[in-house]
């Protein structure tokens, strides 16, 4: 019980804080989910991204899902799942019931002119973090994706499709090679 | 009956909502305006716009907003908050189920040569999908000002700052309460 409460805390508070879209929320999984709690190791993390990405819906659900099933199973799934959307929901039923309005005050538009440029830093810093040691062949597969998704416009599905089976056809081709030897 | 409808709407949005965020906007958008006419254009923009001043994704975000609004209209208060409910509950569905599934195959099959090759070849491209957000937020496509993250030098002096305090691995929520307040400084 007090490991599901753990995991909604610590989901409610990634779920409070994330501004502008999954991804700045990369910072604060890794402080939440590695540094504090240790839930997932380090090289783990990639992994848990790209799982994020492979499946529908936002990447934060996607997050807590993998995590908390990794701790706890079916209900620490769900205590994470929850963490992540309570403060969403209650935060926009009360706009929705009291502050209609809110958008268009002064001050919560100057909070955010000075937030959005701070959401960008943090999705670039786990791009750097992450790409660091990687082979550098892999930089350009790294780059090619961003101008495809970014400036083209691709579709990351397809992307991530195309990815995956040629990653798999160099797994086969490489047992295919050893198991002839 | 507009329960259902909202459920049925929003499982939709969950199940083909690839990529997160914004690519879920047009899906959203067709649902909402266009099929069921639950709301104009217009009002949509306001709940994006809602959307965006708001923690939490863009799609529970709506969810949570439409799902009231609709049922308000229908019934009054109550009948607003559990559209709420049904449609926030609903959009959560197919991550929920499709995220545990991939999970559990994952944690089984993690030394699979097969799915190892998959990740392998996968890696890479979602670093580069996570520097094309960044790179949408520097840049993005429309020209209309009210979509421009980066207005003055103020807001690249405040990228370097949280840059710098990311790297370094400061708090990321003291990041953002600083910045919000650092907005207020300099904007109000």
């Amino acid at each position: 019980m007090r490991q599901l409460l753990t995991l909604f805390w610590s989901f409610f508070k990634i779920g409070l804080f994330t501004f502008g879209g999954g991804y700045a929320m990369i910072p604060l999984i890794r402080r939440e989910v590695i540094d504090r709690r240790g839930w997932i190791a380090e090289r783990e993390f990639l992994d848990l991204l790209t799982l994020a990405q492979s499946a529908p819906g936002p990447i934060s659900l996607n997050t807590s899902v993998f995590v908390g099933y990794k701790m706890r199973g079916y209900s620490g799934a769900v205590a994470s799942i929850l963490g992540v959307v309570v403060p969403s929901f209650v935060i926009i039923l009360l706009i929705a019931l009291l502050f209609a309005d809110i958008r268009y005050n002064p001050v919560v538009d100057a909070a955010f002119k000075g937030m959005r440029p701070a959401v960008v830093a943090l999705i670039v810093v786990p791009v750097i973090a992450l790409a660091r040691g990687m082979h550098p062949l892999l930089y350009i597969v790294i780059g090619l994706t961003a101008v495809a998704v970014w400036y083209l416009g691709w579709s990351p599905v397809w992307i991530l499709a195309g990815a995956a089976a040629a990653g798999i056809l160099r797994a086969l081709y490489r047992t295919r090679k050893e198991g002839g030897r | 009956m507009i329960l259902l409808q909202l459920f049925i709407s929003y499982l939709k949005i969950g199940f083909f909502g690839f990529g997160g965020g914004y690519a879920m906007l047009s899906l959203i958008q067709n649902e909402v305006v266009m099929q069921h006419a639950w709301m104009t254009n217009a009002e949509f923009a306001d709940i994006v716009a809602v959307s965006q001043i708001t923690p939490g994704p863009i799609a529970i975000n709506s969810a949570t907003y439409v799902g009231y609004t609709v049922g308000m209209q229908a019934g009054g208060t109550g009948m607003g908050i559990l559209g709420a409910l049904t449609a926030t509950f609903a959009v959560c569905l197919p991550a929920l189920t499709l995220m545990l599934l991939i999970t559990r195959f994952f944690l089984k099959l993690r030394n699979n040569p097969i799915v190892e090759g998959a990740m392998q070849g996968m890696r890479p491209v979602v670093i580069g999908m996570i520097a094309a957000a960044a790179l949408l937020l520097i840049f993005p496509h429309g020209s209309d000002p009210g979509e421009q993250n980066f207005i003055d030098a103020w807001s690249w002096l405040l990228f370097g700052g949280v840059f710098v305090g990311a790297w370094r691995k400061v708090n990321p929520i003291a990041l953002i309460v600083l910045s919000a307040a650092a907005g207020i400084a300099i904007y109000y």
